[in-house]
């Protein structure tokens, strides 16, 4: 007996590589961590390809290649976006900000960097990218973000089940410490 | 490829533990890594006091000028900084950090001077050191040697090419019996040759922060100053290692050396690895294991722009191009046929049914115990209790897929890349392209994630890019998509078993576990409690599908089976699931100690409000005692809502408690979505799931937004951490909802249980 691709196989693969009909590259301006970059990409490229590969900025992660992971989570002008799913053609003229862009000039860590580093929150450390800066985008929205709106908000995967430890510097990066001690696993 | 397993993993095969014979069973051979072969391939190395050409070899890869190799494991330079070369790699487990620390606190180094590198994939960093140096002069360190199952030894003697991480013993076996001793070793030739140079006795001295210090006169001299002369030293086989109160590293909340370039994204995983022309390329192997590649038409795939070239394996077709994306644009073109190896008629259901069947006819393939079980039954009559339990395949799901990259030049075979075992990987990519092993080079890099699915033998994308290499002219890095990780996955075996027991008088007097599961799964089955008779059945029933290693191995099932049942017999016999434990566990051990302390943290007794409930359970596994209680309701939809964890832990010590915290959180959490909501299934011979859409991990908002984690330290021999904290958590669970519910969960996961 012969088997081609299994039918769900088959559908998924041709929903997300739909042929665009124009297959030449097109040059696509925007920028990226405050500088102007212009690149040659087939126009229907997501987002995720043109850092990971042509920019060559990795810290952006591929984890799923259909908006189900989160560790592909760049800022689009200020929204944040999981770059997998966005075609290159999208962003032409947008500010794209990349993990790698998050430190001060100066190398200073942004503080929810800062607070995953006193939380000792990664362990592969694979999601972390996606996971800070979904973070950073919930508390630029927020402020003080509650239990409840980081439920809402944090829905990058994790396998090695970092989320308590996510949790807590969430909350210390907001200065809702005393409420993550509460919420810290406990002593040693 | 499933007919080509790495031949270590065949040498691990063939020194079963001599207490569990195993039957070779079934059309295939398979790969398996279960139970004790797994703890066989626990990564240890050992001293390499003897042999002169592998440390010479070992400076050759690893030292430059003014620096200064000690036992090949480790160098000072003249600055001070000392580094250590891992044999384990570290994929987000803290092993590197830990191994740092046990050698640094021996060695009174300064911490801040301290850098872990993993070691070359060479020979000279092989185990084989291990087999020299127990089998030789090191058999003096008890809690080492007695840790090793005797199968090890076996293994290793016959073994050269192992370097393998896994079954939690890195920082056991290692860090105890390797960089302990080392770090102890060249402290002491760093004090001999300070009290040559000083003029002093030996006596007079005392170490820290990398200095000699000669109090009395207040001279001091720095490792660095001291590194060429301790060199050249020979150095002690038996040195005094530090005693608890001595520890200034070790068991102390270490942060992480790795975390700083995990949180900016300059850390450079397998994934992220490039080199000059470099292309990109990504497969899609058989739908159906064991089946092979038929026929496909190129055309389609070609004409996406940026496609350079399809290259066609035995059993998966792969497109390469300039790019990820292009290369998988250039893949979904095409309509290749494969055949299903004659395995299309497997499914998950017929799997289910022919296992209850295997299971029916009562011809057990191996079996253990103690007392007369039968005739315990027999005397109970209608008054034997029996359930049923399924648990489903696991995907790994490594948020990392698999991504390796090879370069064929002049002979050689470069590769990059994160594996477990970077020897071993070697020798299997060699095996695959009918090349030498000392022309396949190997360069270990950061894994995001394993938990068991980057052993080389089970890592078929080895064979896939060696054989890759060899057809093109530039580098090229194969990216497996996250449809292919899903679908081609080696997976928690899918698995399933009958419980039975009787009560007599309160107490448990017979309990039988008659379990269905592929050819080789005896290890890690172990059972705590003191019942007089009990019996241990294992069917053996192969598929399509390779058993894989899933972080606790056997511990995961029998866990959940063992826990869970002993819970119902608790109310069967009208006691507190706890009590009931409690009085069946030895008095005064360590287990009842465990159990104890999680009761107490837990609260256990206390009122809770309507709908929820606690759960308890209790597990051993690679030589750590875990217990965990769960509290949890149901949520409007009916699924399960995880309120709070507890576990207590007794691993004899922990070496980073702030790192073996997360371990224990992490791997509940692992435990609680597999439990919830994961589970691979078959149709027609192939998987059904394809991604995280239809392969559901916990979120989270799911999880338990408090995990709170004790340890009991003792000095009872070290027991691993990355693993012993899943197993409880399955029975907890379901218990925390039969607690909340009525409603008993025998089949898993918990949210799909119609799937199965
Ligand atoms: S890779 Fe984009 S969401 Fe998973
Ligand atoms: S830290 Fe490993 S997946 Fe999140």
């Amino acid at each position: 007996m012969s088997f081609s691709w299994p039918r769900g196989h088959r559908v998924a693969m041709n929903n997300r590589f739909k042929p665009t009909g124009e297959f030449a590259s097109v040059a696509i301006a925007f920028s990226v961590n405050g500088k102007q970059v212009s690149v040659e990409a087939e126009a229907d490229t997501p987002l995720l390809w043109v850092l990971r590969e042509d920019l060559e900025l990795t810290g952006t992660k591929f984890g799923c290649g259909i908006a189900a992971c989160g560790a592909c989570s760049v800022h689009v002008d200020g929204q944040l976006t999981r770059s997998c799913s966005v075609p290159v053609s999208d962003i032409a003229g947008k500010a794209v900000t990349t993990i790698e862009g998050l430190k001060a000039e100066d190398g200073t860590l942004h503080a929810v960097q800062q607070a995953w580093v006193d939380a000792q929150v990664p362990q592969c450390g694979y999601c972390q990218s996606g996971q800070i800066m979904a973070a950073v985008a919930l508390i630029e929205r927020t402020g003080t973000p509650s239990d409840a709106q980081i439920d809402e908000a944090m829905t990058n995967i994790c396998r090695c089940g970092t989320y308590p430890r996510i949790r807590q510097a969430i909350l210390a990066a907001t200065g809702q410490a005393a409420k993550a001690s509460a919420t810290t696993q406990g002593e040693a | 490829m499933a007919d080509n397993p790495n031949p270590n993993i065949e040498e691990i095969k063939a020194a079963p533990a001599p207490e569990t014979p195993v039957k070779k069973k079934g059309v295939k051979r398979r790969i398996f890594l279960a139970g004790s072969a797994l703890l066989v391939g626990g990564g240890v190395f050992g001293l390499y006091w003897s042999d002169n050409s592998a440390r010479t070899r070992a400076r050759q890869l690893t030292t430059g000028e003014g620096e200064h190799n000690f036992l090949t494991w480790m160098k000072i330079a003249e600055d001070d900084t000392v580094t250590l070369f891992s044999p384990h790699i570290d994929f987000g487990q803290g092993t590197h950090t830990a191994l740092g620390q046990m050698l640094a606190d021996e060695l009174d180094a300064d911490w801040s001077k301290v850098k872990v590198e993993q070691a070359p994939s060479d020979v000279a960093f092989s185990n084989t050191a291990l087999v020299q140096s127990f089998l030789g002069e090191m058999t003096g360190y008890p809690g080492v040697i007695n840790a090793l199952p005797a199968a090890l030894i076996g293994m290793l003697t016959r073994s050269q090419k192992i370097q393998i991480t896994g079954g939690s013993s890195a920082v056991r076996f290692t860090g105890q019996g390797g960089m302990r001793v080392i770090g102890a070793a060249v402290r002491a030739a760093l004090v001999a040759e300070a009290a040559d140079r000083l003029g002093v006795s030996e006596g007079e001295l005392t170490t820290a922060d990398s200095t000699v210090t000669h109090a009395a006169s207040g001279r001091s001299l720095r490792y660095g100053e001291l590194a060429a002369g301790a060199a050249e030293r020979s150095l002690s086989r038996d040195p005094v290692l530090k005693t608890r109160s001595q520890w200034k590293l070790i068991n102390k909340p270490v942060t992480r050396l790795d975390i700083p370039a995990k949180v900016d994204g300059s850390a450079v995983y397998g994934i992220d690895f490039t080199l000059p022309d470099m292309r990109v390329a990504t497969i899609a192997a058989a739908p159906v294991r064991g089946g092979k590649l038929e026929s496909v038409d190129e055309a389609p795939a070609m004409a996406v722009p940026g496609v350079e070239k399809v290259v066609k394996l035995d059993d998966a077709v792969i497109v390469v191009a300039k790019g990820y994306w292009q290369a998988a644009k250039g893949l979904a073109a095409l309509s290749p046929r494969f055949t299903d190896g004659g395995n299309g008629a497997m499914s998950t259901p017929a799997i289910y049914a022919a296992q209850d069947k295997l299971r029916e006819a009562g011809k057990p393939d191996n079996q253990a115990g103690e007392g007369d079980v039968d005739s315990a039954f027999k005397a109970a009559g209608d008054n034997v209790i029996t359930a049923d339990f399924r648990v489903p395949f696991l995907h790994h799901a490594m948020m990392e897929p698999f991504a390796l990259t090879a370069h064929f030049k002049d002979g050689k075979l470069h590769l990059w890349g994160g594996l477990q075992d970077p020897i071993g990987a070697r020798d299997r990519a060699a095996k695959a392209a009918g090349m030498d092993i000392d022309d396949v080079l190997f360069n270990p890099m950061i894994m995001g994630g394993g938990f068991g699915r980057r052993f080389p033998g089970v890592t078929e994308i080895l064979d896939q890019a060696a054989l890759l290499a060899k057809q093109v002219p530039y580098p090229v890095k194969l990216v497996w998509s996250r449809e292919e990780e899903v679908r081609h996955g080696t997976y928690r075996p899918q698995s399933s078993a009958r419980l039975s027991a009787t009560l007599k008088d309160g107490r448990i007097a017979a309990w039988r576990n008659d379990y269905v599961q592929g050819d080789n799964a005896e290890g890690e089955v172990g059972f705590i409690y003191d019942v007089p008779a009990t019996s241990r059945r294992h069917f053996a029933y192969t598929t399509n599908q390779i058993d894989g290693p899933w972080r606790s191995v056997n511990s995961t099932q029998h866990g959940f089976y063992n826990e869970s049942f002993i819970d119902e017999l608790a109310h069967a016999a009208g006691e507190d699931p706890y009590q009931f434990r409690r009085k069946h566990l030895p008095e005064g051990s360590r287990h009842q100690k465990v159990l104890d302390e999680v009761a107490k943290h837990a609260g256990w007794g206390t009122p809770l409000p309507e709908g929820v409930g606690r759960g308890i359970a209790i597990v051993e596994s690679f030589g750590t005692i875990v217990a965990e209680v769960i509290e949890a309701g149901v949520k409007e939809d009916g699924s399960p809502k995880v309120l709070k964890a507890w576990a207590v832990v007794d691993c004899g010590t922990t070496v980073n408690p702030l790192n073996a915290e997360a371990q224990i959180a992490g791997g509940i959490i692992m435990s609680l979505s597999a439990t919830i909501g994961e589970a691979i299934t078959l149709a027609n011979g192939a998987v059904v799931e394809s991604n995280f859409t239809d392969y559901n991990l916990l979120r989270l908002a799911d999880a338990p937004p408090v995990i709170d984690v004790h340890f009991i330290e003792s000095d009872a021999p070290m027991g691993g951490i990355g693993e012993p904290g899943v197993p409880p958590a399955s029975a907890a669970l379901a218990n925390a909802l039969f607690a909340a519910t009525g409603k008993r969960i025998r089949t898993l996961p918990i949210l799909t249980q119609a799937k199965a």
